[in-house]
């Protein structure tokens, strides 16, 4: 069941005529019987100038261009490995990431990543609000892109409102198809550039146009451009307000002190329309205009206080603050402000604004905590790696001599990009020798040669003279390069019960 | 169904449930929940047509596009032979010694000679190749017809007592069966050859076979019991026993004489799987 949550309740009751916000006139058009199904209610956000409005484009060209450039700088890398400097290589099973590159053994780290991204998220928001759904989540980019196409095709709000009223017409269609041809444009630059990520993008490119590229990389491009055709054209707020898990996570991050995009009731009420030249004694600064409503992307009402709608992107105190300066009232009627400042104003208290609290310092801390774990283990990552596989059928193998001999598969990771040979050796038994198909058996170190951003699986034989311990040994190999040494324990089986 | 109930702050009609006094908003769903099942079902019907769907009393509609994992299965493998190709290539022209050597031969060797062997060869010799009675046991350094590269190699591809051509003839002849030695002097003959294995045995015995064995045994065995790899004739005198080291268990072997066969693999398997299975084989062994 979805949930419209309503906060309009103790709200002065409006005068006459139908409630403002498209989510009102949801629950308005319900209470008379909508019906078992819910169409959505088009949302037509007018265009708004303003200090929010222009870093949101800032934000957004930003955004944008670091996702459709970041595919295509390139980076040096020897022995014929990509040379695309961001690069999810799925067939080779690397992560490369500039001057780092991530086995899918070290998955830790992108987990360390995600926990470093929800920890950054739960700052924020405990600070300023929903930020990221504002300014940076790729829904609200993406949405106001597709909104800025439309405008430029259809004109604003109310040319908008009065084209989908009129009747088709030649002006209706070709603004209409110039529109949808533009945004389907739009959709597949974004599917095309997503598989740049998972392939070579140069050579991709290539294939991609002549029918040479893999399955795969059609499939995605074709889905990534339906998903933001349909999410940023069709379904825009439907995604935030249905799909999205956060709004309804964020009510736990959220406190009295947050910043958050807030109606100053204090300020604004008692709201009404008013006369030039009439006075402002004994009534609030809210000229009830909608200014703020019909600007709002979610299609809420702000003045109904802080609601899971919200993504606090500013537009509705941009749209207030143009109204402020035209009736000569002070801006910021609407503004990043906190519940407990608004309700230490309305008694008549002066503001407080508690930026470092319990919370924020928890968050701060986790935060720090997992970014100093991060780095250490990326500066302390070892480039060898080793793991031991003992055999199992047969556990020992007893010779003429009445040595014995265990057999061992060694796994040796070499994470750097040039060839290694490593030094193995085997410690917790004296006077072994060890033998490596192809080589005759030494009492020394056995050379194995890894190729570069490879695993190598080397079969070793140990064997004990005669006359060893008894019973299972604990032993360790170990596996050193120039710069480098890994080990592994294991076991030695004499083959003699204990 | 209860009565039709209002929820007070939202306006809103309620399921009438309530469960420790929450009640359930009956909303509406949103209108695209109800497209996304029409496309939902529009997929299914377009899977039909496409995919094999419907049974019927003999088969099943099969789809146009007639998809098959039978088929898919089929061509995947002949995808993976062609894949395989070059390192099987390299196979067939680089020796023995040198496909042990290079570590990218060696792991394809290997690799292929763990499944070849599973297969083909653990039946007998057993999974970890470790033999059983009458099974000679291919991880030690004992070697019946000879542990090198080549001599593995020879005997895989040709076989023992098979009565192929180039596989091993020699069999040990049935002492007691065919009446060729008396009771007493295989009784003898056991302790002698329990005495060439550094065991302690009965002395008297051991003087009465001296000369039985050099008339009867030393011919293939050699005088000191060393045995033959060329022939796949046994060393008496290295502790391994094939049909197992009991006083018992040897005086049977100079009753009944007994033989193994292996099969002639030259036969069903390509130079190439032949070198990977030796290379297995011997790399996994106490090499010679």
């Amino acid at each position: 069941m979805t949930v419209v949550i309503d906060r309009t309740k103790g709200q002065p009751a409006r005068a006459a005529g139908e409630p403002v916000s498209a989510a009102a006139r949801v629950r308005a058009k319900a209470a008379r019987g909508g019906g078992l199904y819910q169409p959505r209610v088009p949302i037509y956000p007018k265009l708004v100038h303003g200090r929010w409005r222009a870093i949101k484009w800032a934000m957004l060209i930003l955004t944008l261009t670091i996702y459709w450039v970041t595919p295509w700088i390139r980076w040096a890398r020897p022995n014929g490995l990509p040379q695309q400097a961001v690069l999810v290589d799925f067939a080779g099973g690397r992560f490369y990431f500039f001057g780092i590159q991530l086995w899918p053994q070290e998955v830790y780290f992108i987990t360390g990543l995600l926990v470093m991204a929800a920890m950054a998220l739960f700052l924020v928001s405990a600070l300023f609000g929903r930020l990221w759904c504002g300014y940076a989540c790729p829904q609200t980019v993406w949405t106001d892109l597709f909104i800025y196409v439309e405008r430029a095709f259809e004109g604003d709000r109310n040319a908008r409102m009065r084209l989908d009223a009129a009747p088709w017409s030649f002006d209706k269609l070709w603004r209409k198809t110039g529109k949808h041809a533009v945004w389907l444009g739009i959709a597949f630059g974004t599917g095309g550039a997503w598989i740049f990520y998972f392939h070579d993008a140069p050579t991709l490119i290539r294939g991609f146009w002549v029918g040479q590229a893999a399955v795969t990389a059609y499939i995605f491009c074709a889905l990534l451009t339906v998903t933001t055709y349909v999410f940023a054209g069709f379904t825009r707020e439907q995604v935030c307000i249905y799909m999205c898990p956060w709004p309804r996570i964020q009510g736990a991050m959220l406190d009295q002190h947050s910043l958050q995009i807030t109606y100053r009731a204090d300020r604004g009420e008692a709201r009404g329309p008013h006369k030039k030249g009439e006075t402002w004694e004994g009534r609030g600064d809210c000229i009830d205009c909608n200014a703020c409503v019909v600007v709002c992307p979610m299609g809420i009402d702000i003045r109904d206080g802080a609601q899971l709608e919200c993504i606090n992107c500013g537009l509705c105190a941009d749209a207030c603050d143009e109204i402020m300066d035209k009736v000569g009232r002070p801006r910021g009627l609407i503004a990043y402000d906190t519940d407990a400042a608004v309700a230490a104003r309305a008694g008549g208290k002066p503001a407080v604004y508690k930026l470092v609290r319990p919370r924020t310092l928890y968050y701060a801390g986790a935060l720090s905590l997992v970014s100093a774990l991060m780095l250490w283990g990326l500066t302390h990552r070892s480039v060898l790696e080793l793991h031991v596989l003992r055999d199992r059928t047969p556990m020992y193998v007893r010779m003429q001599d009445g040595s014995v001999r265990d057999g061992y598969t060694l796994k040796i990771a070499n994470r750097t990009f040039y060839p290694q040979t490593v030094a193995v050796a085997f410690r917790g038994l004296n006077g072994v020798q060890l033998k490596t198909p192809g080589a005759p058996a030494t009492t020394g170190d056995v050379l194995v040669t890894v190729e570069p951003n490879a695993v190598r699986s080397a079969r070793i034989f140990v064997i004990a003279p005669p006359g060893g311990p008894s019973g299972d040994t604990p032993a360790t190999f170990i596996v050193r390069d120039r710069h480098d040494r890994a080990s592994a324990q294991t076991v030695f089986d004499s083959g003699v019960p204990k | 169904m209860s009565e039709r109930k209002i929820d007070e702050p939202t306006g809103v009609e309620t399921t009438g449930h309530e469960w420790d006094g929450i009640r359930e908003l009956d909303n509406p769903l949103p209108r695209w929940w109800l497209w996304t099942w029409y496309a939902s079902i529009a997929a299914a019907i377009v899977y039909w047509v496409l995919m094999p769907a419907w049974p019927g009393l003999h088969g099943f509609t099969p789809g146009i596009l007639h998809q098959s994992d039978r088929v898919k299965v089929v061509h995947d493998l002949a995808e993976l032979k062609a894949l395989r190709g070059a390192e099987a290539a390299q196979l067939q022209t680089a020796s023995l010694e040198e496909i042990e050597r290079d570590p990218k031969l060696q792991a394809y060797a290997m690799a292929a000679g763990q499944a070849l062997f599973g297969d083909n060869c653990a039946t007998c010799h057993g999974q970890g190749g470790t033999g059983g009675k009458g099974y000679p046991n291919l991880r030690d350094d004992v070697w019946l017809w000879g542990g090198s590269l080549e001599q593995i190699q020879h005997t895989i591809t040709y076989g023992v007592r098979t009565g192929e051509p180039g596989a091993g003839v020699t069999l040990m002849p049935a002492f007691g069966r065919d009446q060729m030695l008396k009771d007493g002097q295989i009784d003898d003959l056991t302790e002698y050859v329990v005495a060439l294995s550094r065991r302690p045995a009965n002395r008297a015995a051991v003087a009465r076979a001296t000369q039985v064995f050099a008339e009867q045994c030393a011919a293939c065995h050699g005088p000191e019991g060393r045995g033959d790899q060329t022939k796949g004739v046994p060393n008496l005198t290295d502790g391994e026993w094939l049909y197992g080291s009991s006083r018992e268990a040897i005086r049977d072997q100079i009753v009944n004489g007994r033989g193994g066969v292996m099969p002639t693999w030259g036969k069903r398997f390509d130079p190439q799987t032949i070198k990977a299975l030796t290379v297995y084989i011997h790399a996994n062994a106490g090499g010679q």
